[in-house]
């Protein structure tokens, strides 16, 4: 099992100039980005979204490479998703996957077959042409290199040590330094396809 | 030609809208309604197709294109747009993504007499979503669909387009 922020820690030395979508991660990766206008921090618009959002992206984008933190609770909602992107084959997709085994905001229940589930194998099942799982950070760090230097779609599942948080929501201290709106909106003017406000 | 013909709305209608109007990607489900159209589409080199496996997912797919700077249509019926409350609120709503919905009117009968809880629901949800609507159901209705671009643009929020015309016309 890895700790999201180190091992988000390492992929940064990695980043160079990809649009990063941070997903279940935003809260570590705000500390660690050094191109925040490229980071697309959005917390959870409706779980279950974040690659469908990463997709869309990557294929507006074809020049960009684009990375996405996505969750095993988000795509167990959207396992069709898989097909979908595997279809698109963006080579500029990078589908990274921290599985923490539960739903860690909801207080840390299990997700259903928590620790069965073999999602590099749902991937290549999908259609995916290359699929990994890490569990430790050592083997991660030693292979990531090689994984960025592939073509999309790529996807790798990541174990990670949940974070639970049982706070009620209200009472939870907000990790988002920028609105949604204005990621976009400085996503789209670094991009050279909106204006700053 | 009939009057199925003449009341029909026709699939060329459609594409040539979503090209006068820019569309750069359609996200889409199959429907009913809209296997010609498919054909269509397929054969349009300006357009790139999106196929998904729910409903919910053309609203994710469809925000990452636009924050890209593309042009997405979403494509699909009323009973997945059902489906998909909870990412129209948070992939469309929530992130002010001015796209237009074309969504199949599965049940629509005109005079309110419905046998098919599709129709039933369609605008009532749509109310309850606080999302304008457009109801089309032949070619001379057409201009309908660039009203609701034009809106979309202009309030930075989607907009729908139902097709009424399930059992004729836009499906030839």
């Amino acid at each position: 099992m890895m700790h999201t922020a180190e091992l988000l820690n390492v992929f940064a030395e990695h980043r160079g100039d990809a649009i990063v979508v941070p997903g279940r991660g935003g809260r570590h990766w705000v500390k660690l980005t050094t191109r925040e206008t490229l980071d697309v921090p959005l917390g959870d618009p409706a779980m279950g979204g974040h690659a469908g959002f990463a997709l869309g992206l990557a294929l507006a984008q074809p020049d960009r490479r684009i990375v996405l933190f996505d969750s095993e609770g988000d795509i167990l909602m959207s396992l069709g998703m898989l097909a979908t992107i595997a279809e698109q084959a963006p080579a500029n997709f990078y589908h990274f996957l921290l599985d923490n085994e539960c739903y860690a905001t909801t207080g840390g229940q299990p997700v259903p077959n928590a620790k069965a589930v073999a999602y590099d194998v749902l991937a290549r099942g999908a259609g995916y042409p290359r699929a990994f799982a890490f569990t430790e950070l050592v083997e991660f760090s030693r292979n990531l290199p090689g994984i960025l230097a592939q073509p999309g779609p790529v996807f790798v599942a990541l174990k990670v040590l949940p974070e639970v948080e049982n706070a009620p929501i209200g009472r939870r201290s907000r990790w988002q330094t920028r609105t949604r709106d204005k990621v976009v909106q400085d996503l789209r003017v670094e991009l050279g396809i909106g204006e700053a406000a | 030609m009939n009057d199925a013909t003449t009341m029909a709305l026709s699939p060329e209608t459609v594409l040539q809208h979503m090209k006068q109007n820019g569309v750069t990607d359609v996200v889409w489900l199959p429907d009913s309604e809209t296997n010609w159209l498919y054909l269509l589409m397929k054969a349009e080199p300006s357009l790139r197709l999106i196929g998904v496996t729910r409903e919910g997912h053309a609203c994710s797919i469809a925000a990452g294109l636009h924050a890209g700077g593309r042009k997405p249509l979403i494509l699909i019926q009323n009973t997945g747009m059902m489906e998909s409350g909870d990412s129209i609120r948070g992939w469309l709503l929530g992130m002010n993504v001015p796209v237009v919905l074309m969504v199949g009117y599965r049940g629509w009968t005109r005079h309110g007499v419905n046998t098919d809880t599709a129709a039933t629901y369609t605008e009532r949800f749509l109310m309850a979503f606080g999302i304008n609507y457009y109801l089309v159901e032949n070619d001379a209705d057409a201009p309908r669909i660039s009203v609701a671009f034009e809106e979309a643009a202009r309030t930075q929020r989607p907009v729908v387009v139902l097709v009424g015309d399930e059992y004729h016309g836009f499906n030839r």
